[in-house]
């Protein structure tokens, strides 16, 4: 019904205004993309220059991924940790995570990572140092609590950790929102029939939640992709790393920063249309369940 | 408030006492000083206007509100003071909402077996087994299988009376059951209220359909600002209120 009134007064315009209404709807900006896409990937293939740029990139592709997704599962265990935090009635436990997520969003990213790298592992280590002398009675003076070094915790594992905290903070937030989005009858219905509250979050109110920020969750995913670049400022070799290695090595700073960009984009589409994708599943599936 | 956990002496038939409850919200009194003694097997109508506290009243016998003072015994066990009860408590009390809550992710079948299993501890196939039996108790067994958004308000009212009574409860609590149903689907549930009220289950109701309480209630209570104005059989409070504030209330909602 719609559809056949909507064209009728189409039918009145000229082919080449029906032709430009089409075309607007294209999805143009994908076929730039996909060009350039192309282009690059024509150097790659014939260009000297280019073709040792892929490779050496390559190189950190395995550092990038196993950083966003190690730091990604580990953020999705402490948002959910303090997202429940954030609806508890605990006083201490909510003051506590709410604490978290404040510091968490009003500190930069990049100024996180350098403070967990550099002030709180280092102050961790020390904890433990003083645990194995405080311990030494018992288990003998040189014991490997004491003979833990800051240097003994590689880079990478601090980054790993600090893109967790940070992310784990945002990703509270969104836990904190999925769960109040459902409504308070469902938590008093599963309480009236004798369930405990983690009961109720657990078999009630969680996967109705979950299923709600999966979305978010997602983009957060994407978003995390694009984060562990930051790690190449501590000197972890994931792509950013090695490109900028490169690039100074080789003053070819423009065609190894635009592949190196290229990189990023032709993972974040990939993942961004994984999420549509789970997105369209979703919403078809809830539908019958409202 | 009384420091002891002991119910106090009297009718042995007794199986909800209420002694003194006060329940505010923010300085406001929702329950204000409400002593009320149920019978065991008796069905207890509540009656009166909105915001008169009577859904308050009823939310406080399962401890979905907090009261602010006074002492509640369910069945012997006193509510008031022993939180880690409640739960215990609250499996014996079955609840029906106004709004159903049926739980919109589970189907109709897991809906009523969920609490079975995991608060009675109940095998997959006997919760099964009860579930099946209570879905046909309130007349939907071949709904077993669908979500609560493929069912009529009616029905998911019903699948909620199931879900309770699959805990084989000694109390039901019912907070205006038909308030948010369509005009042709309230029977359906008054019909299976009924049935459950003749079977002797102790009923506690808060609702406006008076011909409901006129045919299943022992007892009805007119509540008005918290406090209980009258009460009575239902024969007596309706035909001869002794209070003016009751033969108002009726007065406008009897015509």
């Amino acid at each position: 019904m719609s559809i056949g009134t909507e064209r009728l007064p189409a039918g009145g315009r000229s082919l080449a205004g029906r032709f430009i209404e089409r075309a607007a709807q294209w999805p143009w900006w994908l076929l730039v993309i996909a060009l350039v896409g192309v282009l690059i990937a024509w150097n790659a293939l014939t260009s000297e220059l280019y073709s040792a740029i892929f490779s050496r990139l390559t190189l950190g592709i395995g550092v990038t991924i196993f950083t966003t997704l190690v730091a990604y599962s580990l953020a999705l265990v402490i948002g959910l940790l303090a997202g429940l935090g954030r609806v508890s009635g605990n006083p201490v436990v909510f003051n506590i995570a709410t604490l978290y997520v404040q510091v968490i969003r009003g500190v930069p990213i990049l100024v996180q990572l350098l403070v967990i790298a550099f002030v709180i592992v280092p102050a961790l280590i020390d904890g433990v140092n003083s645990l194995g002398a405080l311990l030494a009675p018992l288990i003998g003076e040189p014991n490997l609590l004491t003979q833990t070094r800051p240097q003994d915790v590689p880079f990478l594992t601090r980054c790993i950790i600090a893109l967790a905290i940070a992310y784990g903070g945002f990703q509270a937030e969104t836990f904190r929102a999925g769960i109040q989005s459902i409504s308070k009858g469902q938590m008093e219905a599963a309480r009236s029939l004798g369930m405990s509250y983690v009961q109720a979050m657990r078999y009630i109110i969680l996967p109705q939640a979950i299923r709600r920020v999966l979305p978010p969750l997602g983009n957060d995913f994407i978003a995390m992709l694009k984060d562990s670049s930051l790690v190449s400022v501590l000197g972890v070799r994931d792509i950013t790393q090695e490109a900028r290695l490169y690039a100074a090595a080789s003053f070819r700073y423009m065609e190894t920063y635009v592949s190196l960009a290229f990189f990023y984009l032709a993972m974040t589409i990939l993942l961004s249309l994984g999420v549509r994708w789970l997105e369209n599943r979703l919403n078809s599936h809830g539908r019958g369940q409202g | 408030m009384s420091t002891g956990a002991a119910p106090p002496i009297g009718d042995p038939s007794a199986i909800i006492i209420i002694k003194n409850l006060v329940k505010e919200f923010h300085g406001l009194r929702a329950v204000d000083d409400v002593s009320l003694t149920v019978a065991r097997g008796k069905v207890t109508v509540i009656i009166g206007p909105s915001g008169s506290g009577k859904s308050t009243l009823l939310r406080c016998i399962n401890h979905l509100e907090v009261p602010t003072s006074g002492d509640i015994w369910v069945d012997g066990i006193h509510l008031t003071h022993h939180a880690k009860d409640i739960n215990a408590v609250r499996a014996e009390v079955g609840m029906v909402f106004q709004q159903f809550n049926l739980f919109p992710h589970l189907t109709v079948l897991q809906n009523v077996m969920l609490a079975q299993r995991v608060v009675r501890k109940r095998s997959e196939a006997e919760a099964r087994e009860i579930a099946m039996q209570q879905l046909a108790r309130v007349g939907i067994p071949e709904k077993a299988n669908a979500y609560p958004s493929q069912l009529s308000g009616g029905q998911q009212q019903r699948v909620a009376i199931a879900r309770a009574l699959a805990m084989n409860p000694k109390i039901m609590l019912f907070d205006e059951p038909t308030s948010a149903l369509d005009p042709e689907m309230i029977k359906e549930v008054l019909d299976v209220m009924l049935e459950l009220a003749s079977s002797g289950m102790t009923m506690v109701v808060v609702t406006h359909e008076m011909g409901f309480a006129r045919n299943a209630a022992d007892e009805v209570v007119f509540m008005d600002r918290g406090r209980i104005v009258e009460q009575g059989p239902p024969d007596v409070l309706f035909q001869q209120p002794r209070e003016a504030r009751t033969r108002a209330f009726l007065s406008q909602i009897l015509r």
